[in-house]
């Protein structure tokens, strides 16, 4: 079972933040297939939210195939969730190893690279990419 | 499927003394919803909440709760769950009694798990008389007793003004926990903005007596936006639906909006408001308003919990 937090700086609404969490969860085999999520009825106690914000949160996590619905019994993680597989690990590490010399060939420190990355990360979540 | 208003209020006034509590003020909250009730002190909140009641009667135009006109049904009360500001308990009550009375004030509709369940999770003693009780178990008693008698429709009016944010979050769980477990409208009165966005999907503000905002708090906060940009005239900036509060130096312009389309012109950069933002700039300027289209039938709304 993983329980769910909130972080308001983020910018990002609340029912995306759950989303989020899963997706991480599931990548990084803290939920496995099979594995129950907290109830509507545990999230809101926990966090003293909308229980409409968890619902969309799930529902959305159902769309995706991320998680599936049993009537009365709660909201799993789906049989076929899992993160990508170790090859395409390894190519997105390549290409970001390239990138990475590009930036330093170009000037940039390790500073500006993780301002750079933040940067970006934050507004592919704003617009719900990542 | 049309689901009906919990909660529908037209050109409804109520006049006290010397002057206007609400005056032609038009709202609906639609069921199922969990509604934020937000304006400046004075702004007719707790008289809005009265007259829903019953405990009030209008002065002019009509209210109705449930479908039923308030303080002439008498089969409407056992229906309202009702948390007044100052949270009134017998002092010299244990709460076992005040459970009782909640019992027997309440034929067939009590559920006496639930008020049991909720003082066992708050960690309250049975035999504590009510005096002793600290701000939070106190709200917590009381609103068990209002969710125990199984509220159609639960109206809470400043819950949280007198708890301190430990007892605030707790009192907005237990609350939130009843929502699920009940298929219950919640209208909440409250000037904490912070902790409303996160448990209310409605948004009601009143100001003077009127109203000023009504609607779904995803749709209110998806339609407005900051914009800043050099200064310039405003008049006309396309995806602009109305300006509802400006700042300008200089150099510098700053607007919130309510968009009727995406902002396209580079010029200004556009930024997302908080439910926070949106309900201080509108009571900055008192004569903006966001209200539903007036609706020649009454269509109900998406409702899904």
């Amino acid at each position: 079972m993983i329980q769910f937090r909130l972080d308001r700086r983020l910018g990002v609404s609340t029912y995306l933040q759950i989303v989020h969490q899963v997706r991480h969860a599931v990548r990084l085999g803290i939920l496995r297939p099979g594995d129950q999520l907290p109830t509507v009825k545990e999230v809101v106690g926990s966090l003293a939210i909308n229980p409409n914000t968890v619902q969309k949160a799930y529902r959305e996590l159902e769309h995706d195939g991320l998680v599936e619905g049993r009537p009365g019994l709660g909201t799993f993680v789906a049989p076929t969730a899992g993160g990508p597989p170790p090859s395409s690990h390894a190519l997105l590490r390549r290409s970001l190893e390239r990138w990475l010399r590009g930036a330093f060939d170009a000037g940039l420190d390790a500073e500006d690279v993780r301002a750079l990355f933040e940067t970006s990360m934050h507004d592919l979540q704003k617009e719900g990419v990542a | 499927m049309t689901t009906p208003a919990a909660l529908t209020a037209t050109a409804l006034g109520k006049r006290y003394r010397g002057h206007w509590g609400l005056r032609d003020c038009s709202l609906e909250i639609p069921a199922g919803r969990i509604s934020a009730l937000v304006g400046p002190n004075g702004a007719g909140k707790t008289t809005l909440l009265h007259l829903a009641t019953g405990l009030l009667a209008p002065t002019a135009g009509t209210i109705e709760t449930l479908g039923r006109t308030p303080g002439e049904d008498p089969d409407l009360l056992p229906r309202i769950g009702f948390m007044a500001q100052d949270v009134p308990l017998y002092r010299s009550f244990r709460v076992r009694e005040m459970l009782e009375f909640g019992r027997r004030t309440n034929p067939g509709r009590w559920d006496a798990e639930l008020a049991q369940g909720r003082m066992d999770r708050a960690s309250i003693d049975l035999d504590q008389r009510a005096g002793t009780l600290s701000g939070g178990q106190r709200a917590q008693v009381a609103l068990a007793l209002a969710l125990a008698k199984r509220p159609e429709l639960l109206l809470l009016d400043e819950p949280l003004a007198a708890l301190d944010p430990l007892a605030r979050r707790e009192f907005l769980k237990a609350l939130m926990e009843g929502a699920v477990d009940g298929e219950v409208t919640v209208v909440l009165s409250s000037h904490l903005l912070t902790d409303l966005e996160r448990v209310c999907d409605h948004l009601v503000v009143l100001s003077g007596g009127r109203t000023q905002v009504a609607g779904d708090i995803e749709g209110l906060l998806e339609a407005h936006r900051v914009l800043t940009g050099p200064r310039r005239d405003v008049d006309r900036i396309e995806g602009v639906a109305a300006v509802v509060q400006q700042a300008t130096t200089d150099r510098q312009s700053t607007l919130l909006v309510r968009t009727d389309g995406p902002i396209i012109d580079p010029a200004w950069s556009v930024h997302r408001v908080d439910l926070e933002e949106l309900v201080l700039g509108y009571l900055g300027q008192p004569n903006a308003t966001a209200l539903p289209a007036p609706r020649l039938a009454r269509t109900g709304a998406e409702v899904s919990r």
